[in-house]
């Protein structure tokens, strides 16, 4: 099949930018969006033209790198699927693509369709974590954990931080990320020691990024490729409140 | 007191604030429709009931709350949705946001607006003249009289129309900041959101409707057509 990419080229940091089309030719339907991305670098190399930067790593959605707007929605058409794992079936031959960064203040853009996302890691340093030494493997079931909660917890440790519910957020809310989490650790006996400093600093960390604040219009889960929960971010509040009342 | 004020600044402390007083004001509406519905009882009732509003010493401290929410909500409101706007100074060249959620839900800015130069009219209306006035005059007379006009009564409707909007959404976003809205609870909050969202509105609708349509005479009216 054949598109027009009309993708976003920014050549550094302080560089203003600006939208470029591109004819991509000849992609299989069954090829990648970031595959099709190689085609097309492919071609601009052959001609000696700088290629289009973007973030993957895996290619297979568990990394959380790669993350572009296609068409107005974070990580492109579809639910549940990470940019590496859409599909330009999705699409139809002929088609004019529009891919664009992330975009929000948090996340600044490096280069092309790449941002730099380490606002959300300074979230996870302050407080994304459990201090204590972990030692040896545990024995199973030493810490008896009920099914659901072991669930809700590996589901909302299932968030592999790429940024689209920031990117799909009308408000830059971060608040998705910090409940999911928040989330996997409060659920969890070995979580709860550090619940209240954990939430207190990595609300504090994210208010300090910048992000906005979360109107609950649910745009997030809706981009999510994990497709994570709002109920996530209910316990986010929760464990909040809790820590300010306690 | 200096925690109260760290819980304010923090984006959630907003959020709680924001729904809170959202919260207080909707059990506000709840009351205020009971009363309004006395209307339909006939001039002295509604009268009895306006008088015992104007008197009632717990009306008018939980009025100070009422006011206070009244300022707070629509300002807390204003400061989030300017700080919000600060997130995204670049703005999408595509951005498909109601593929993805309610129109409810994105224009919540848009009807807290009218409805609040809904609330500046409608006290100018009603609460000035029967708070304030040296010579209050009777409520009902006032109903019937501000709902002889078309334009107001159709400006009643519309505004009204956009707090079942701005509630459709802000009802269950209030108990999601709070962390109330959880998967055993939904079912429940949906249903009692449906009664603040459709049927409070519906209910209010129906007075201008209703006086605008059927014009019920005021005893003043009546006494000065000499009919008793």
């Amino acid at each position: 099949m054949n598109v027009t990419l009309k993708v976003w080229r920014q050549k550094s940091k302080d560089d203003k930018g600006r939208f470029v089309s591109y004819p991509v030719r000849n992609v299989s339907p069954d090829a990648s969006f970031l595959e099709m991305l190689d085609v097309l670098n492919e071609e601009l190399g052959k001609k000696g033209e700088e290629p289009v930067a973007f973030d993957h790593d895996c290619r297979e959605g568990i990394c959380g790198s790669c993350g572009i707007v296609i068409d107005g929605r974070a990580h492109g058409p579809g639910r549940g699927a990470a940019t590496c794992e859409l599909r330009m079936r999705s699409f139809r031959d002929g088609d004019t693509i529009v891919a664009e960064p992330w975009r929000a203040t948090p996340f600044p853009v490096i280069k092309d369709l790449v941002v730099d996302r380490t606002s959300m890691d300074r979230i996870m340093y302050a407080g994304g974590y459990i201090s204590a030494k972990t030692g040896g493997v545990p024995d199973g079931n030493s810490t008896p954990i009920p099914k659901p909660v072991a669930e809700e917890a590996m589901d909302a440790a299932s968030c592999i931080g790429c940024g689209a519910c920031v990117a799909a957020c009308p408000n830059s809310s971060a608040m998705l990320f910090v409940g999911a989490k928040v989330s996997q650790l409060a659920l969890l006996p070995q979580g709860k020691v550090e619940a209240k400093r954990r939430v207190e600093r990595m609300v504090d960390q994210m208010d300090k990024e910048g992000f906005g604040n979360c109107s609950n219009n649910y745009a997030c889960e809706a981009e999510c490729p994990k497709e994570i929960s709002v109920q996530h971010i209910a316990r986010l509040n929760r464990e909040f409140l809790k820590k300010t009342l306690a | 007191m200096k925690k109260l004020i760290d819980f304010y600044n923090s984006s959630i402390g907003k959020k709680v604030t924001m729904s809170l007083t959202g919260l207080f004001l909707c059990t506000f509406l709840l009351e205020h429709l009971i009363g309004n519905l006395l209307l339909f009882a006939g001039e002295e009732t509604f009268n009895a009931y306006s008088e015992f509003l104007v008197s009632n010493p717990v009306i008018r401290f939980v009025e100070i709350f009422l006011f206070a929410s009244l300022l707070f909500h629509p300002l807390v409101g204003l400061l989030l949705w300017i700080s919000n706007k600060r997130t995204r100074p670049q703005k999408y060249e595509v951005y498909q946001l109601k593929e993805n959620t309610p129109l409810a839900s994105r224009i919540t800015m848009l009807t807290g607006s009218l409805i609040f130069v809904f609330l500046v009219v409608h006290l100018r209306t009603f609460f000035v003249p029967l708070r304030l006035a040296e010579v209050k005059p009777s409520g009902y007379a006032l109903v019937v009289e501000a709902f002889s006009s078309a334009p107001y009564c159709a400006f009643y409707v519309i505004a009204l129309v956009f707090l079942a909007y701005h509630l459709r959404h802000g009802f269950q976003s209030a108990f999601q900041t709070l962390g109330l809205r959880t998967k055993s609870y939904i079912g429940l909050l949906d249903a009692v959101a449906f009664i603040f969202w459709f049927i409070i509105p519906l209910g209010f609708a129906l007075l201008p409707i209703y006086f605008y349509f059927f014009q019920p005479a005021t005893t003043a009216a009546a006494t000065a057509l000499g009919v008793h």
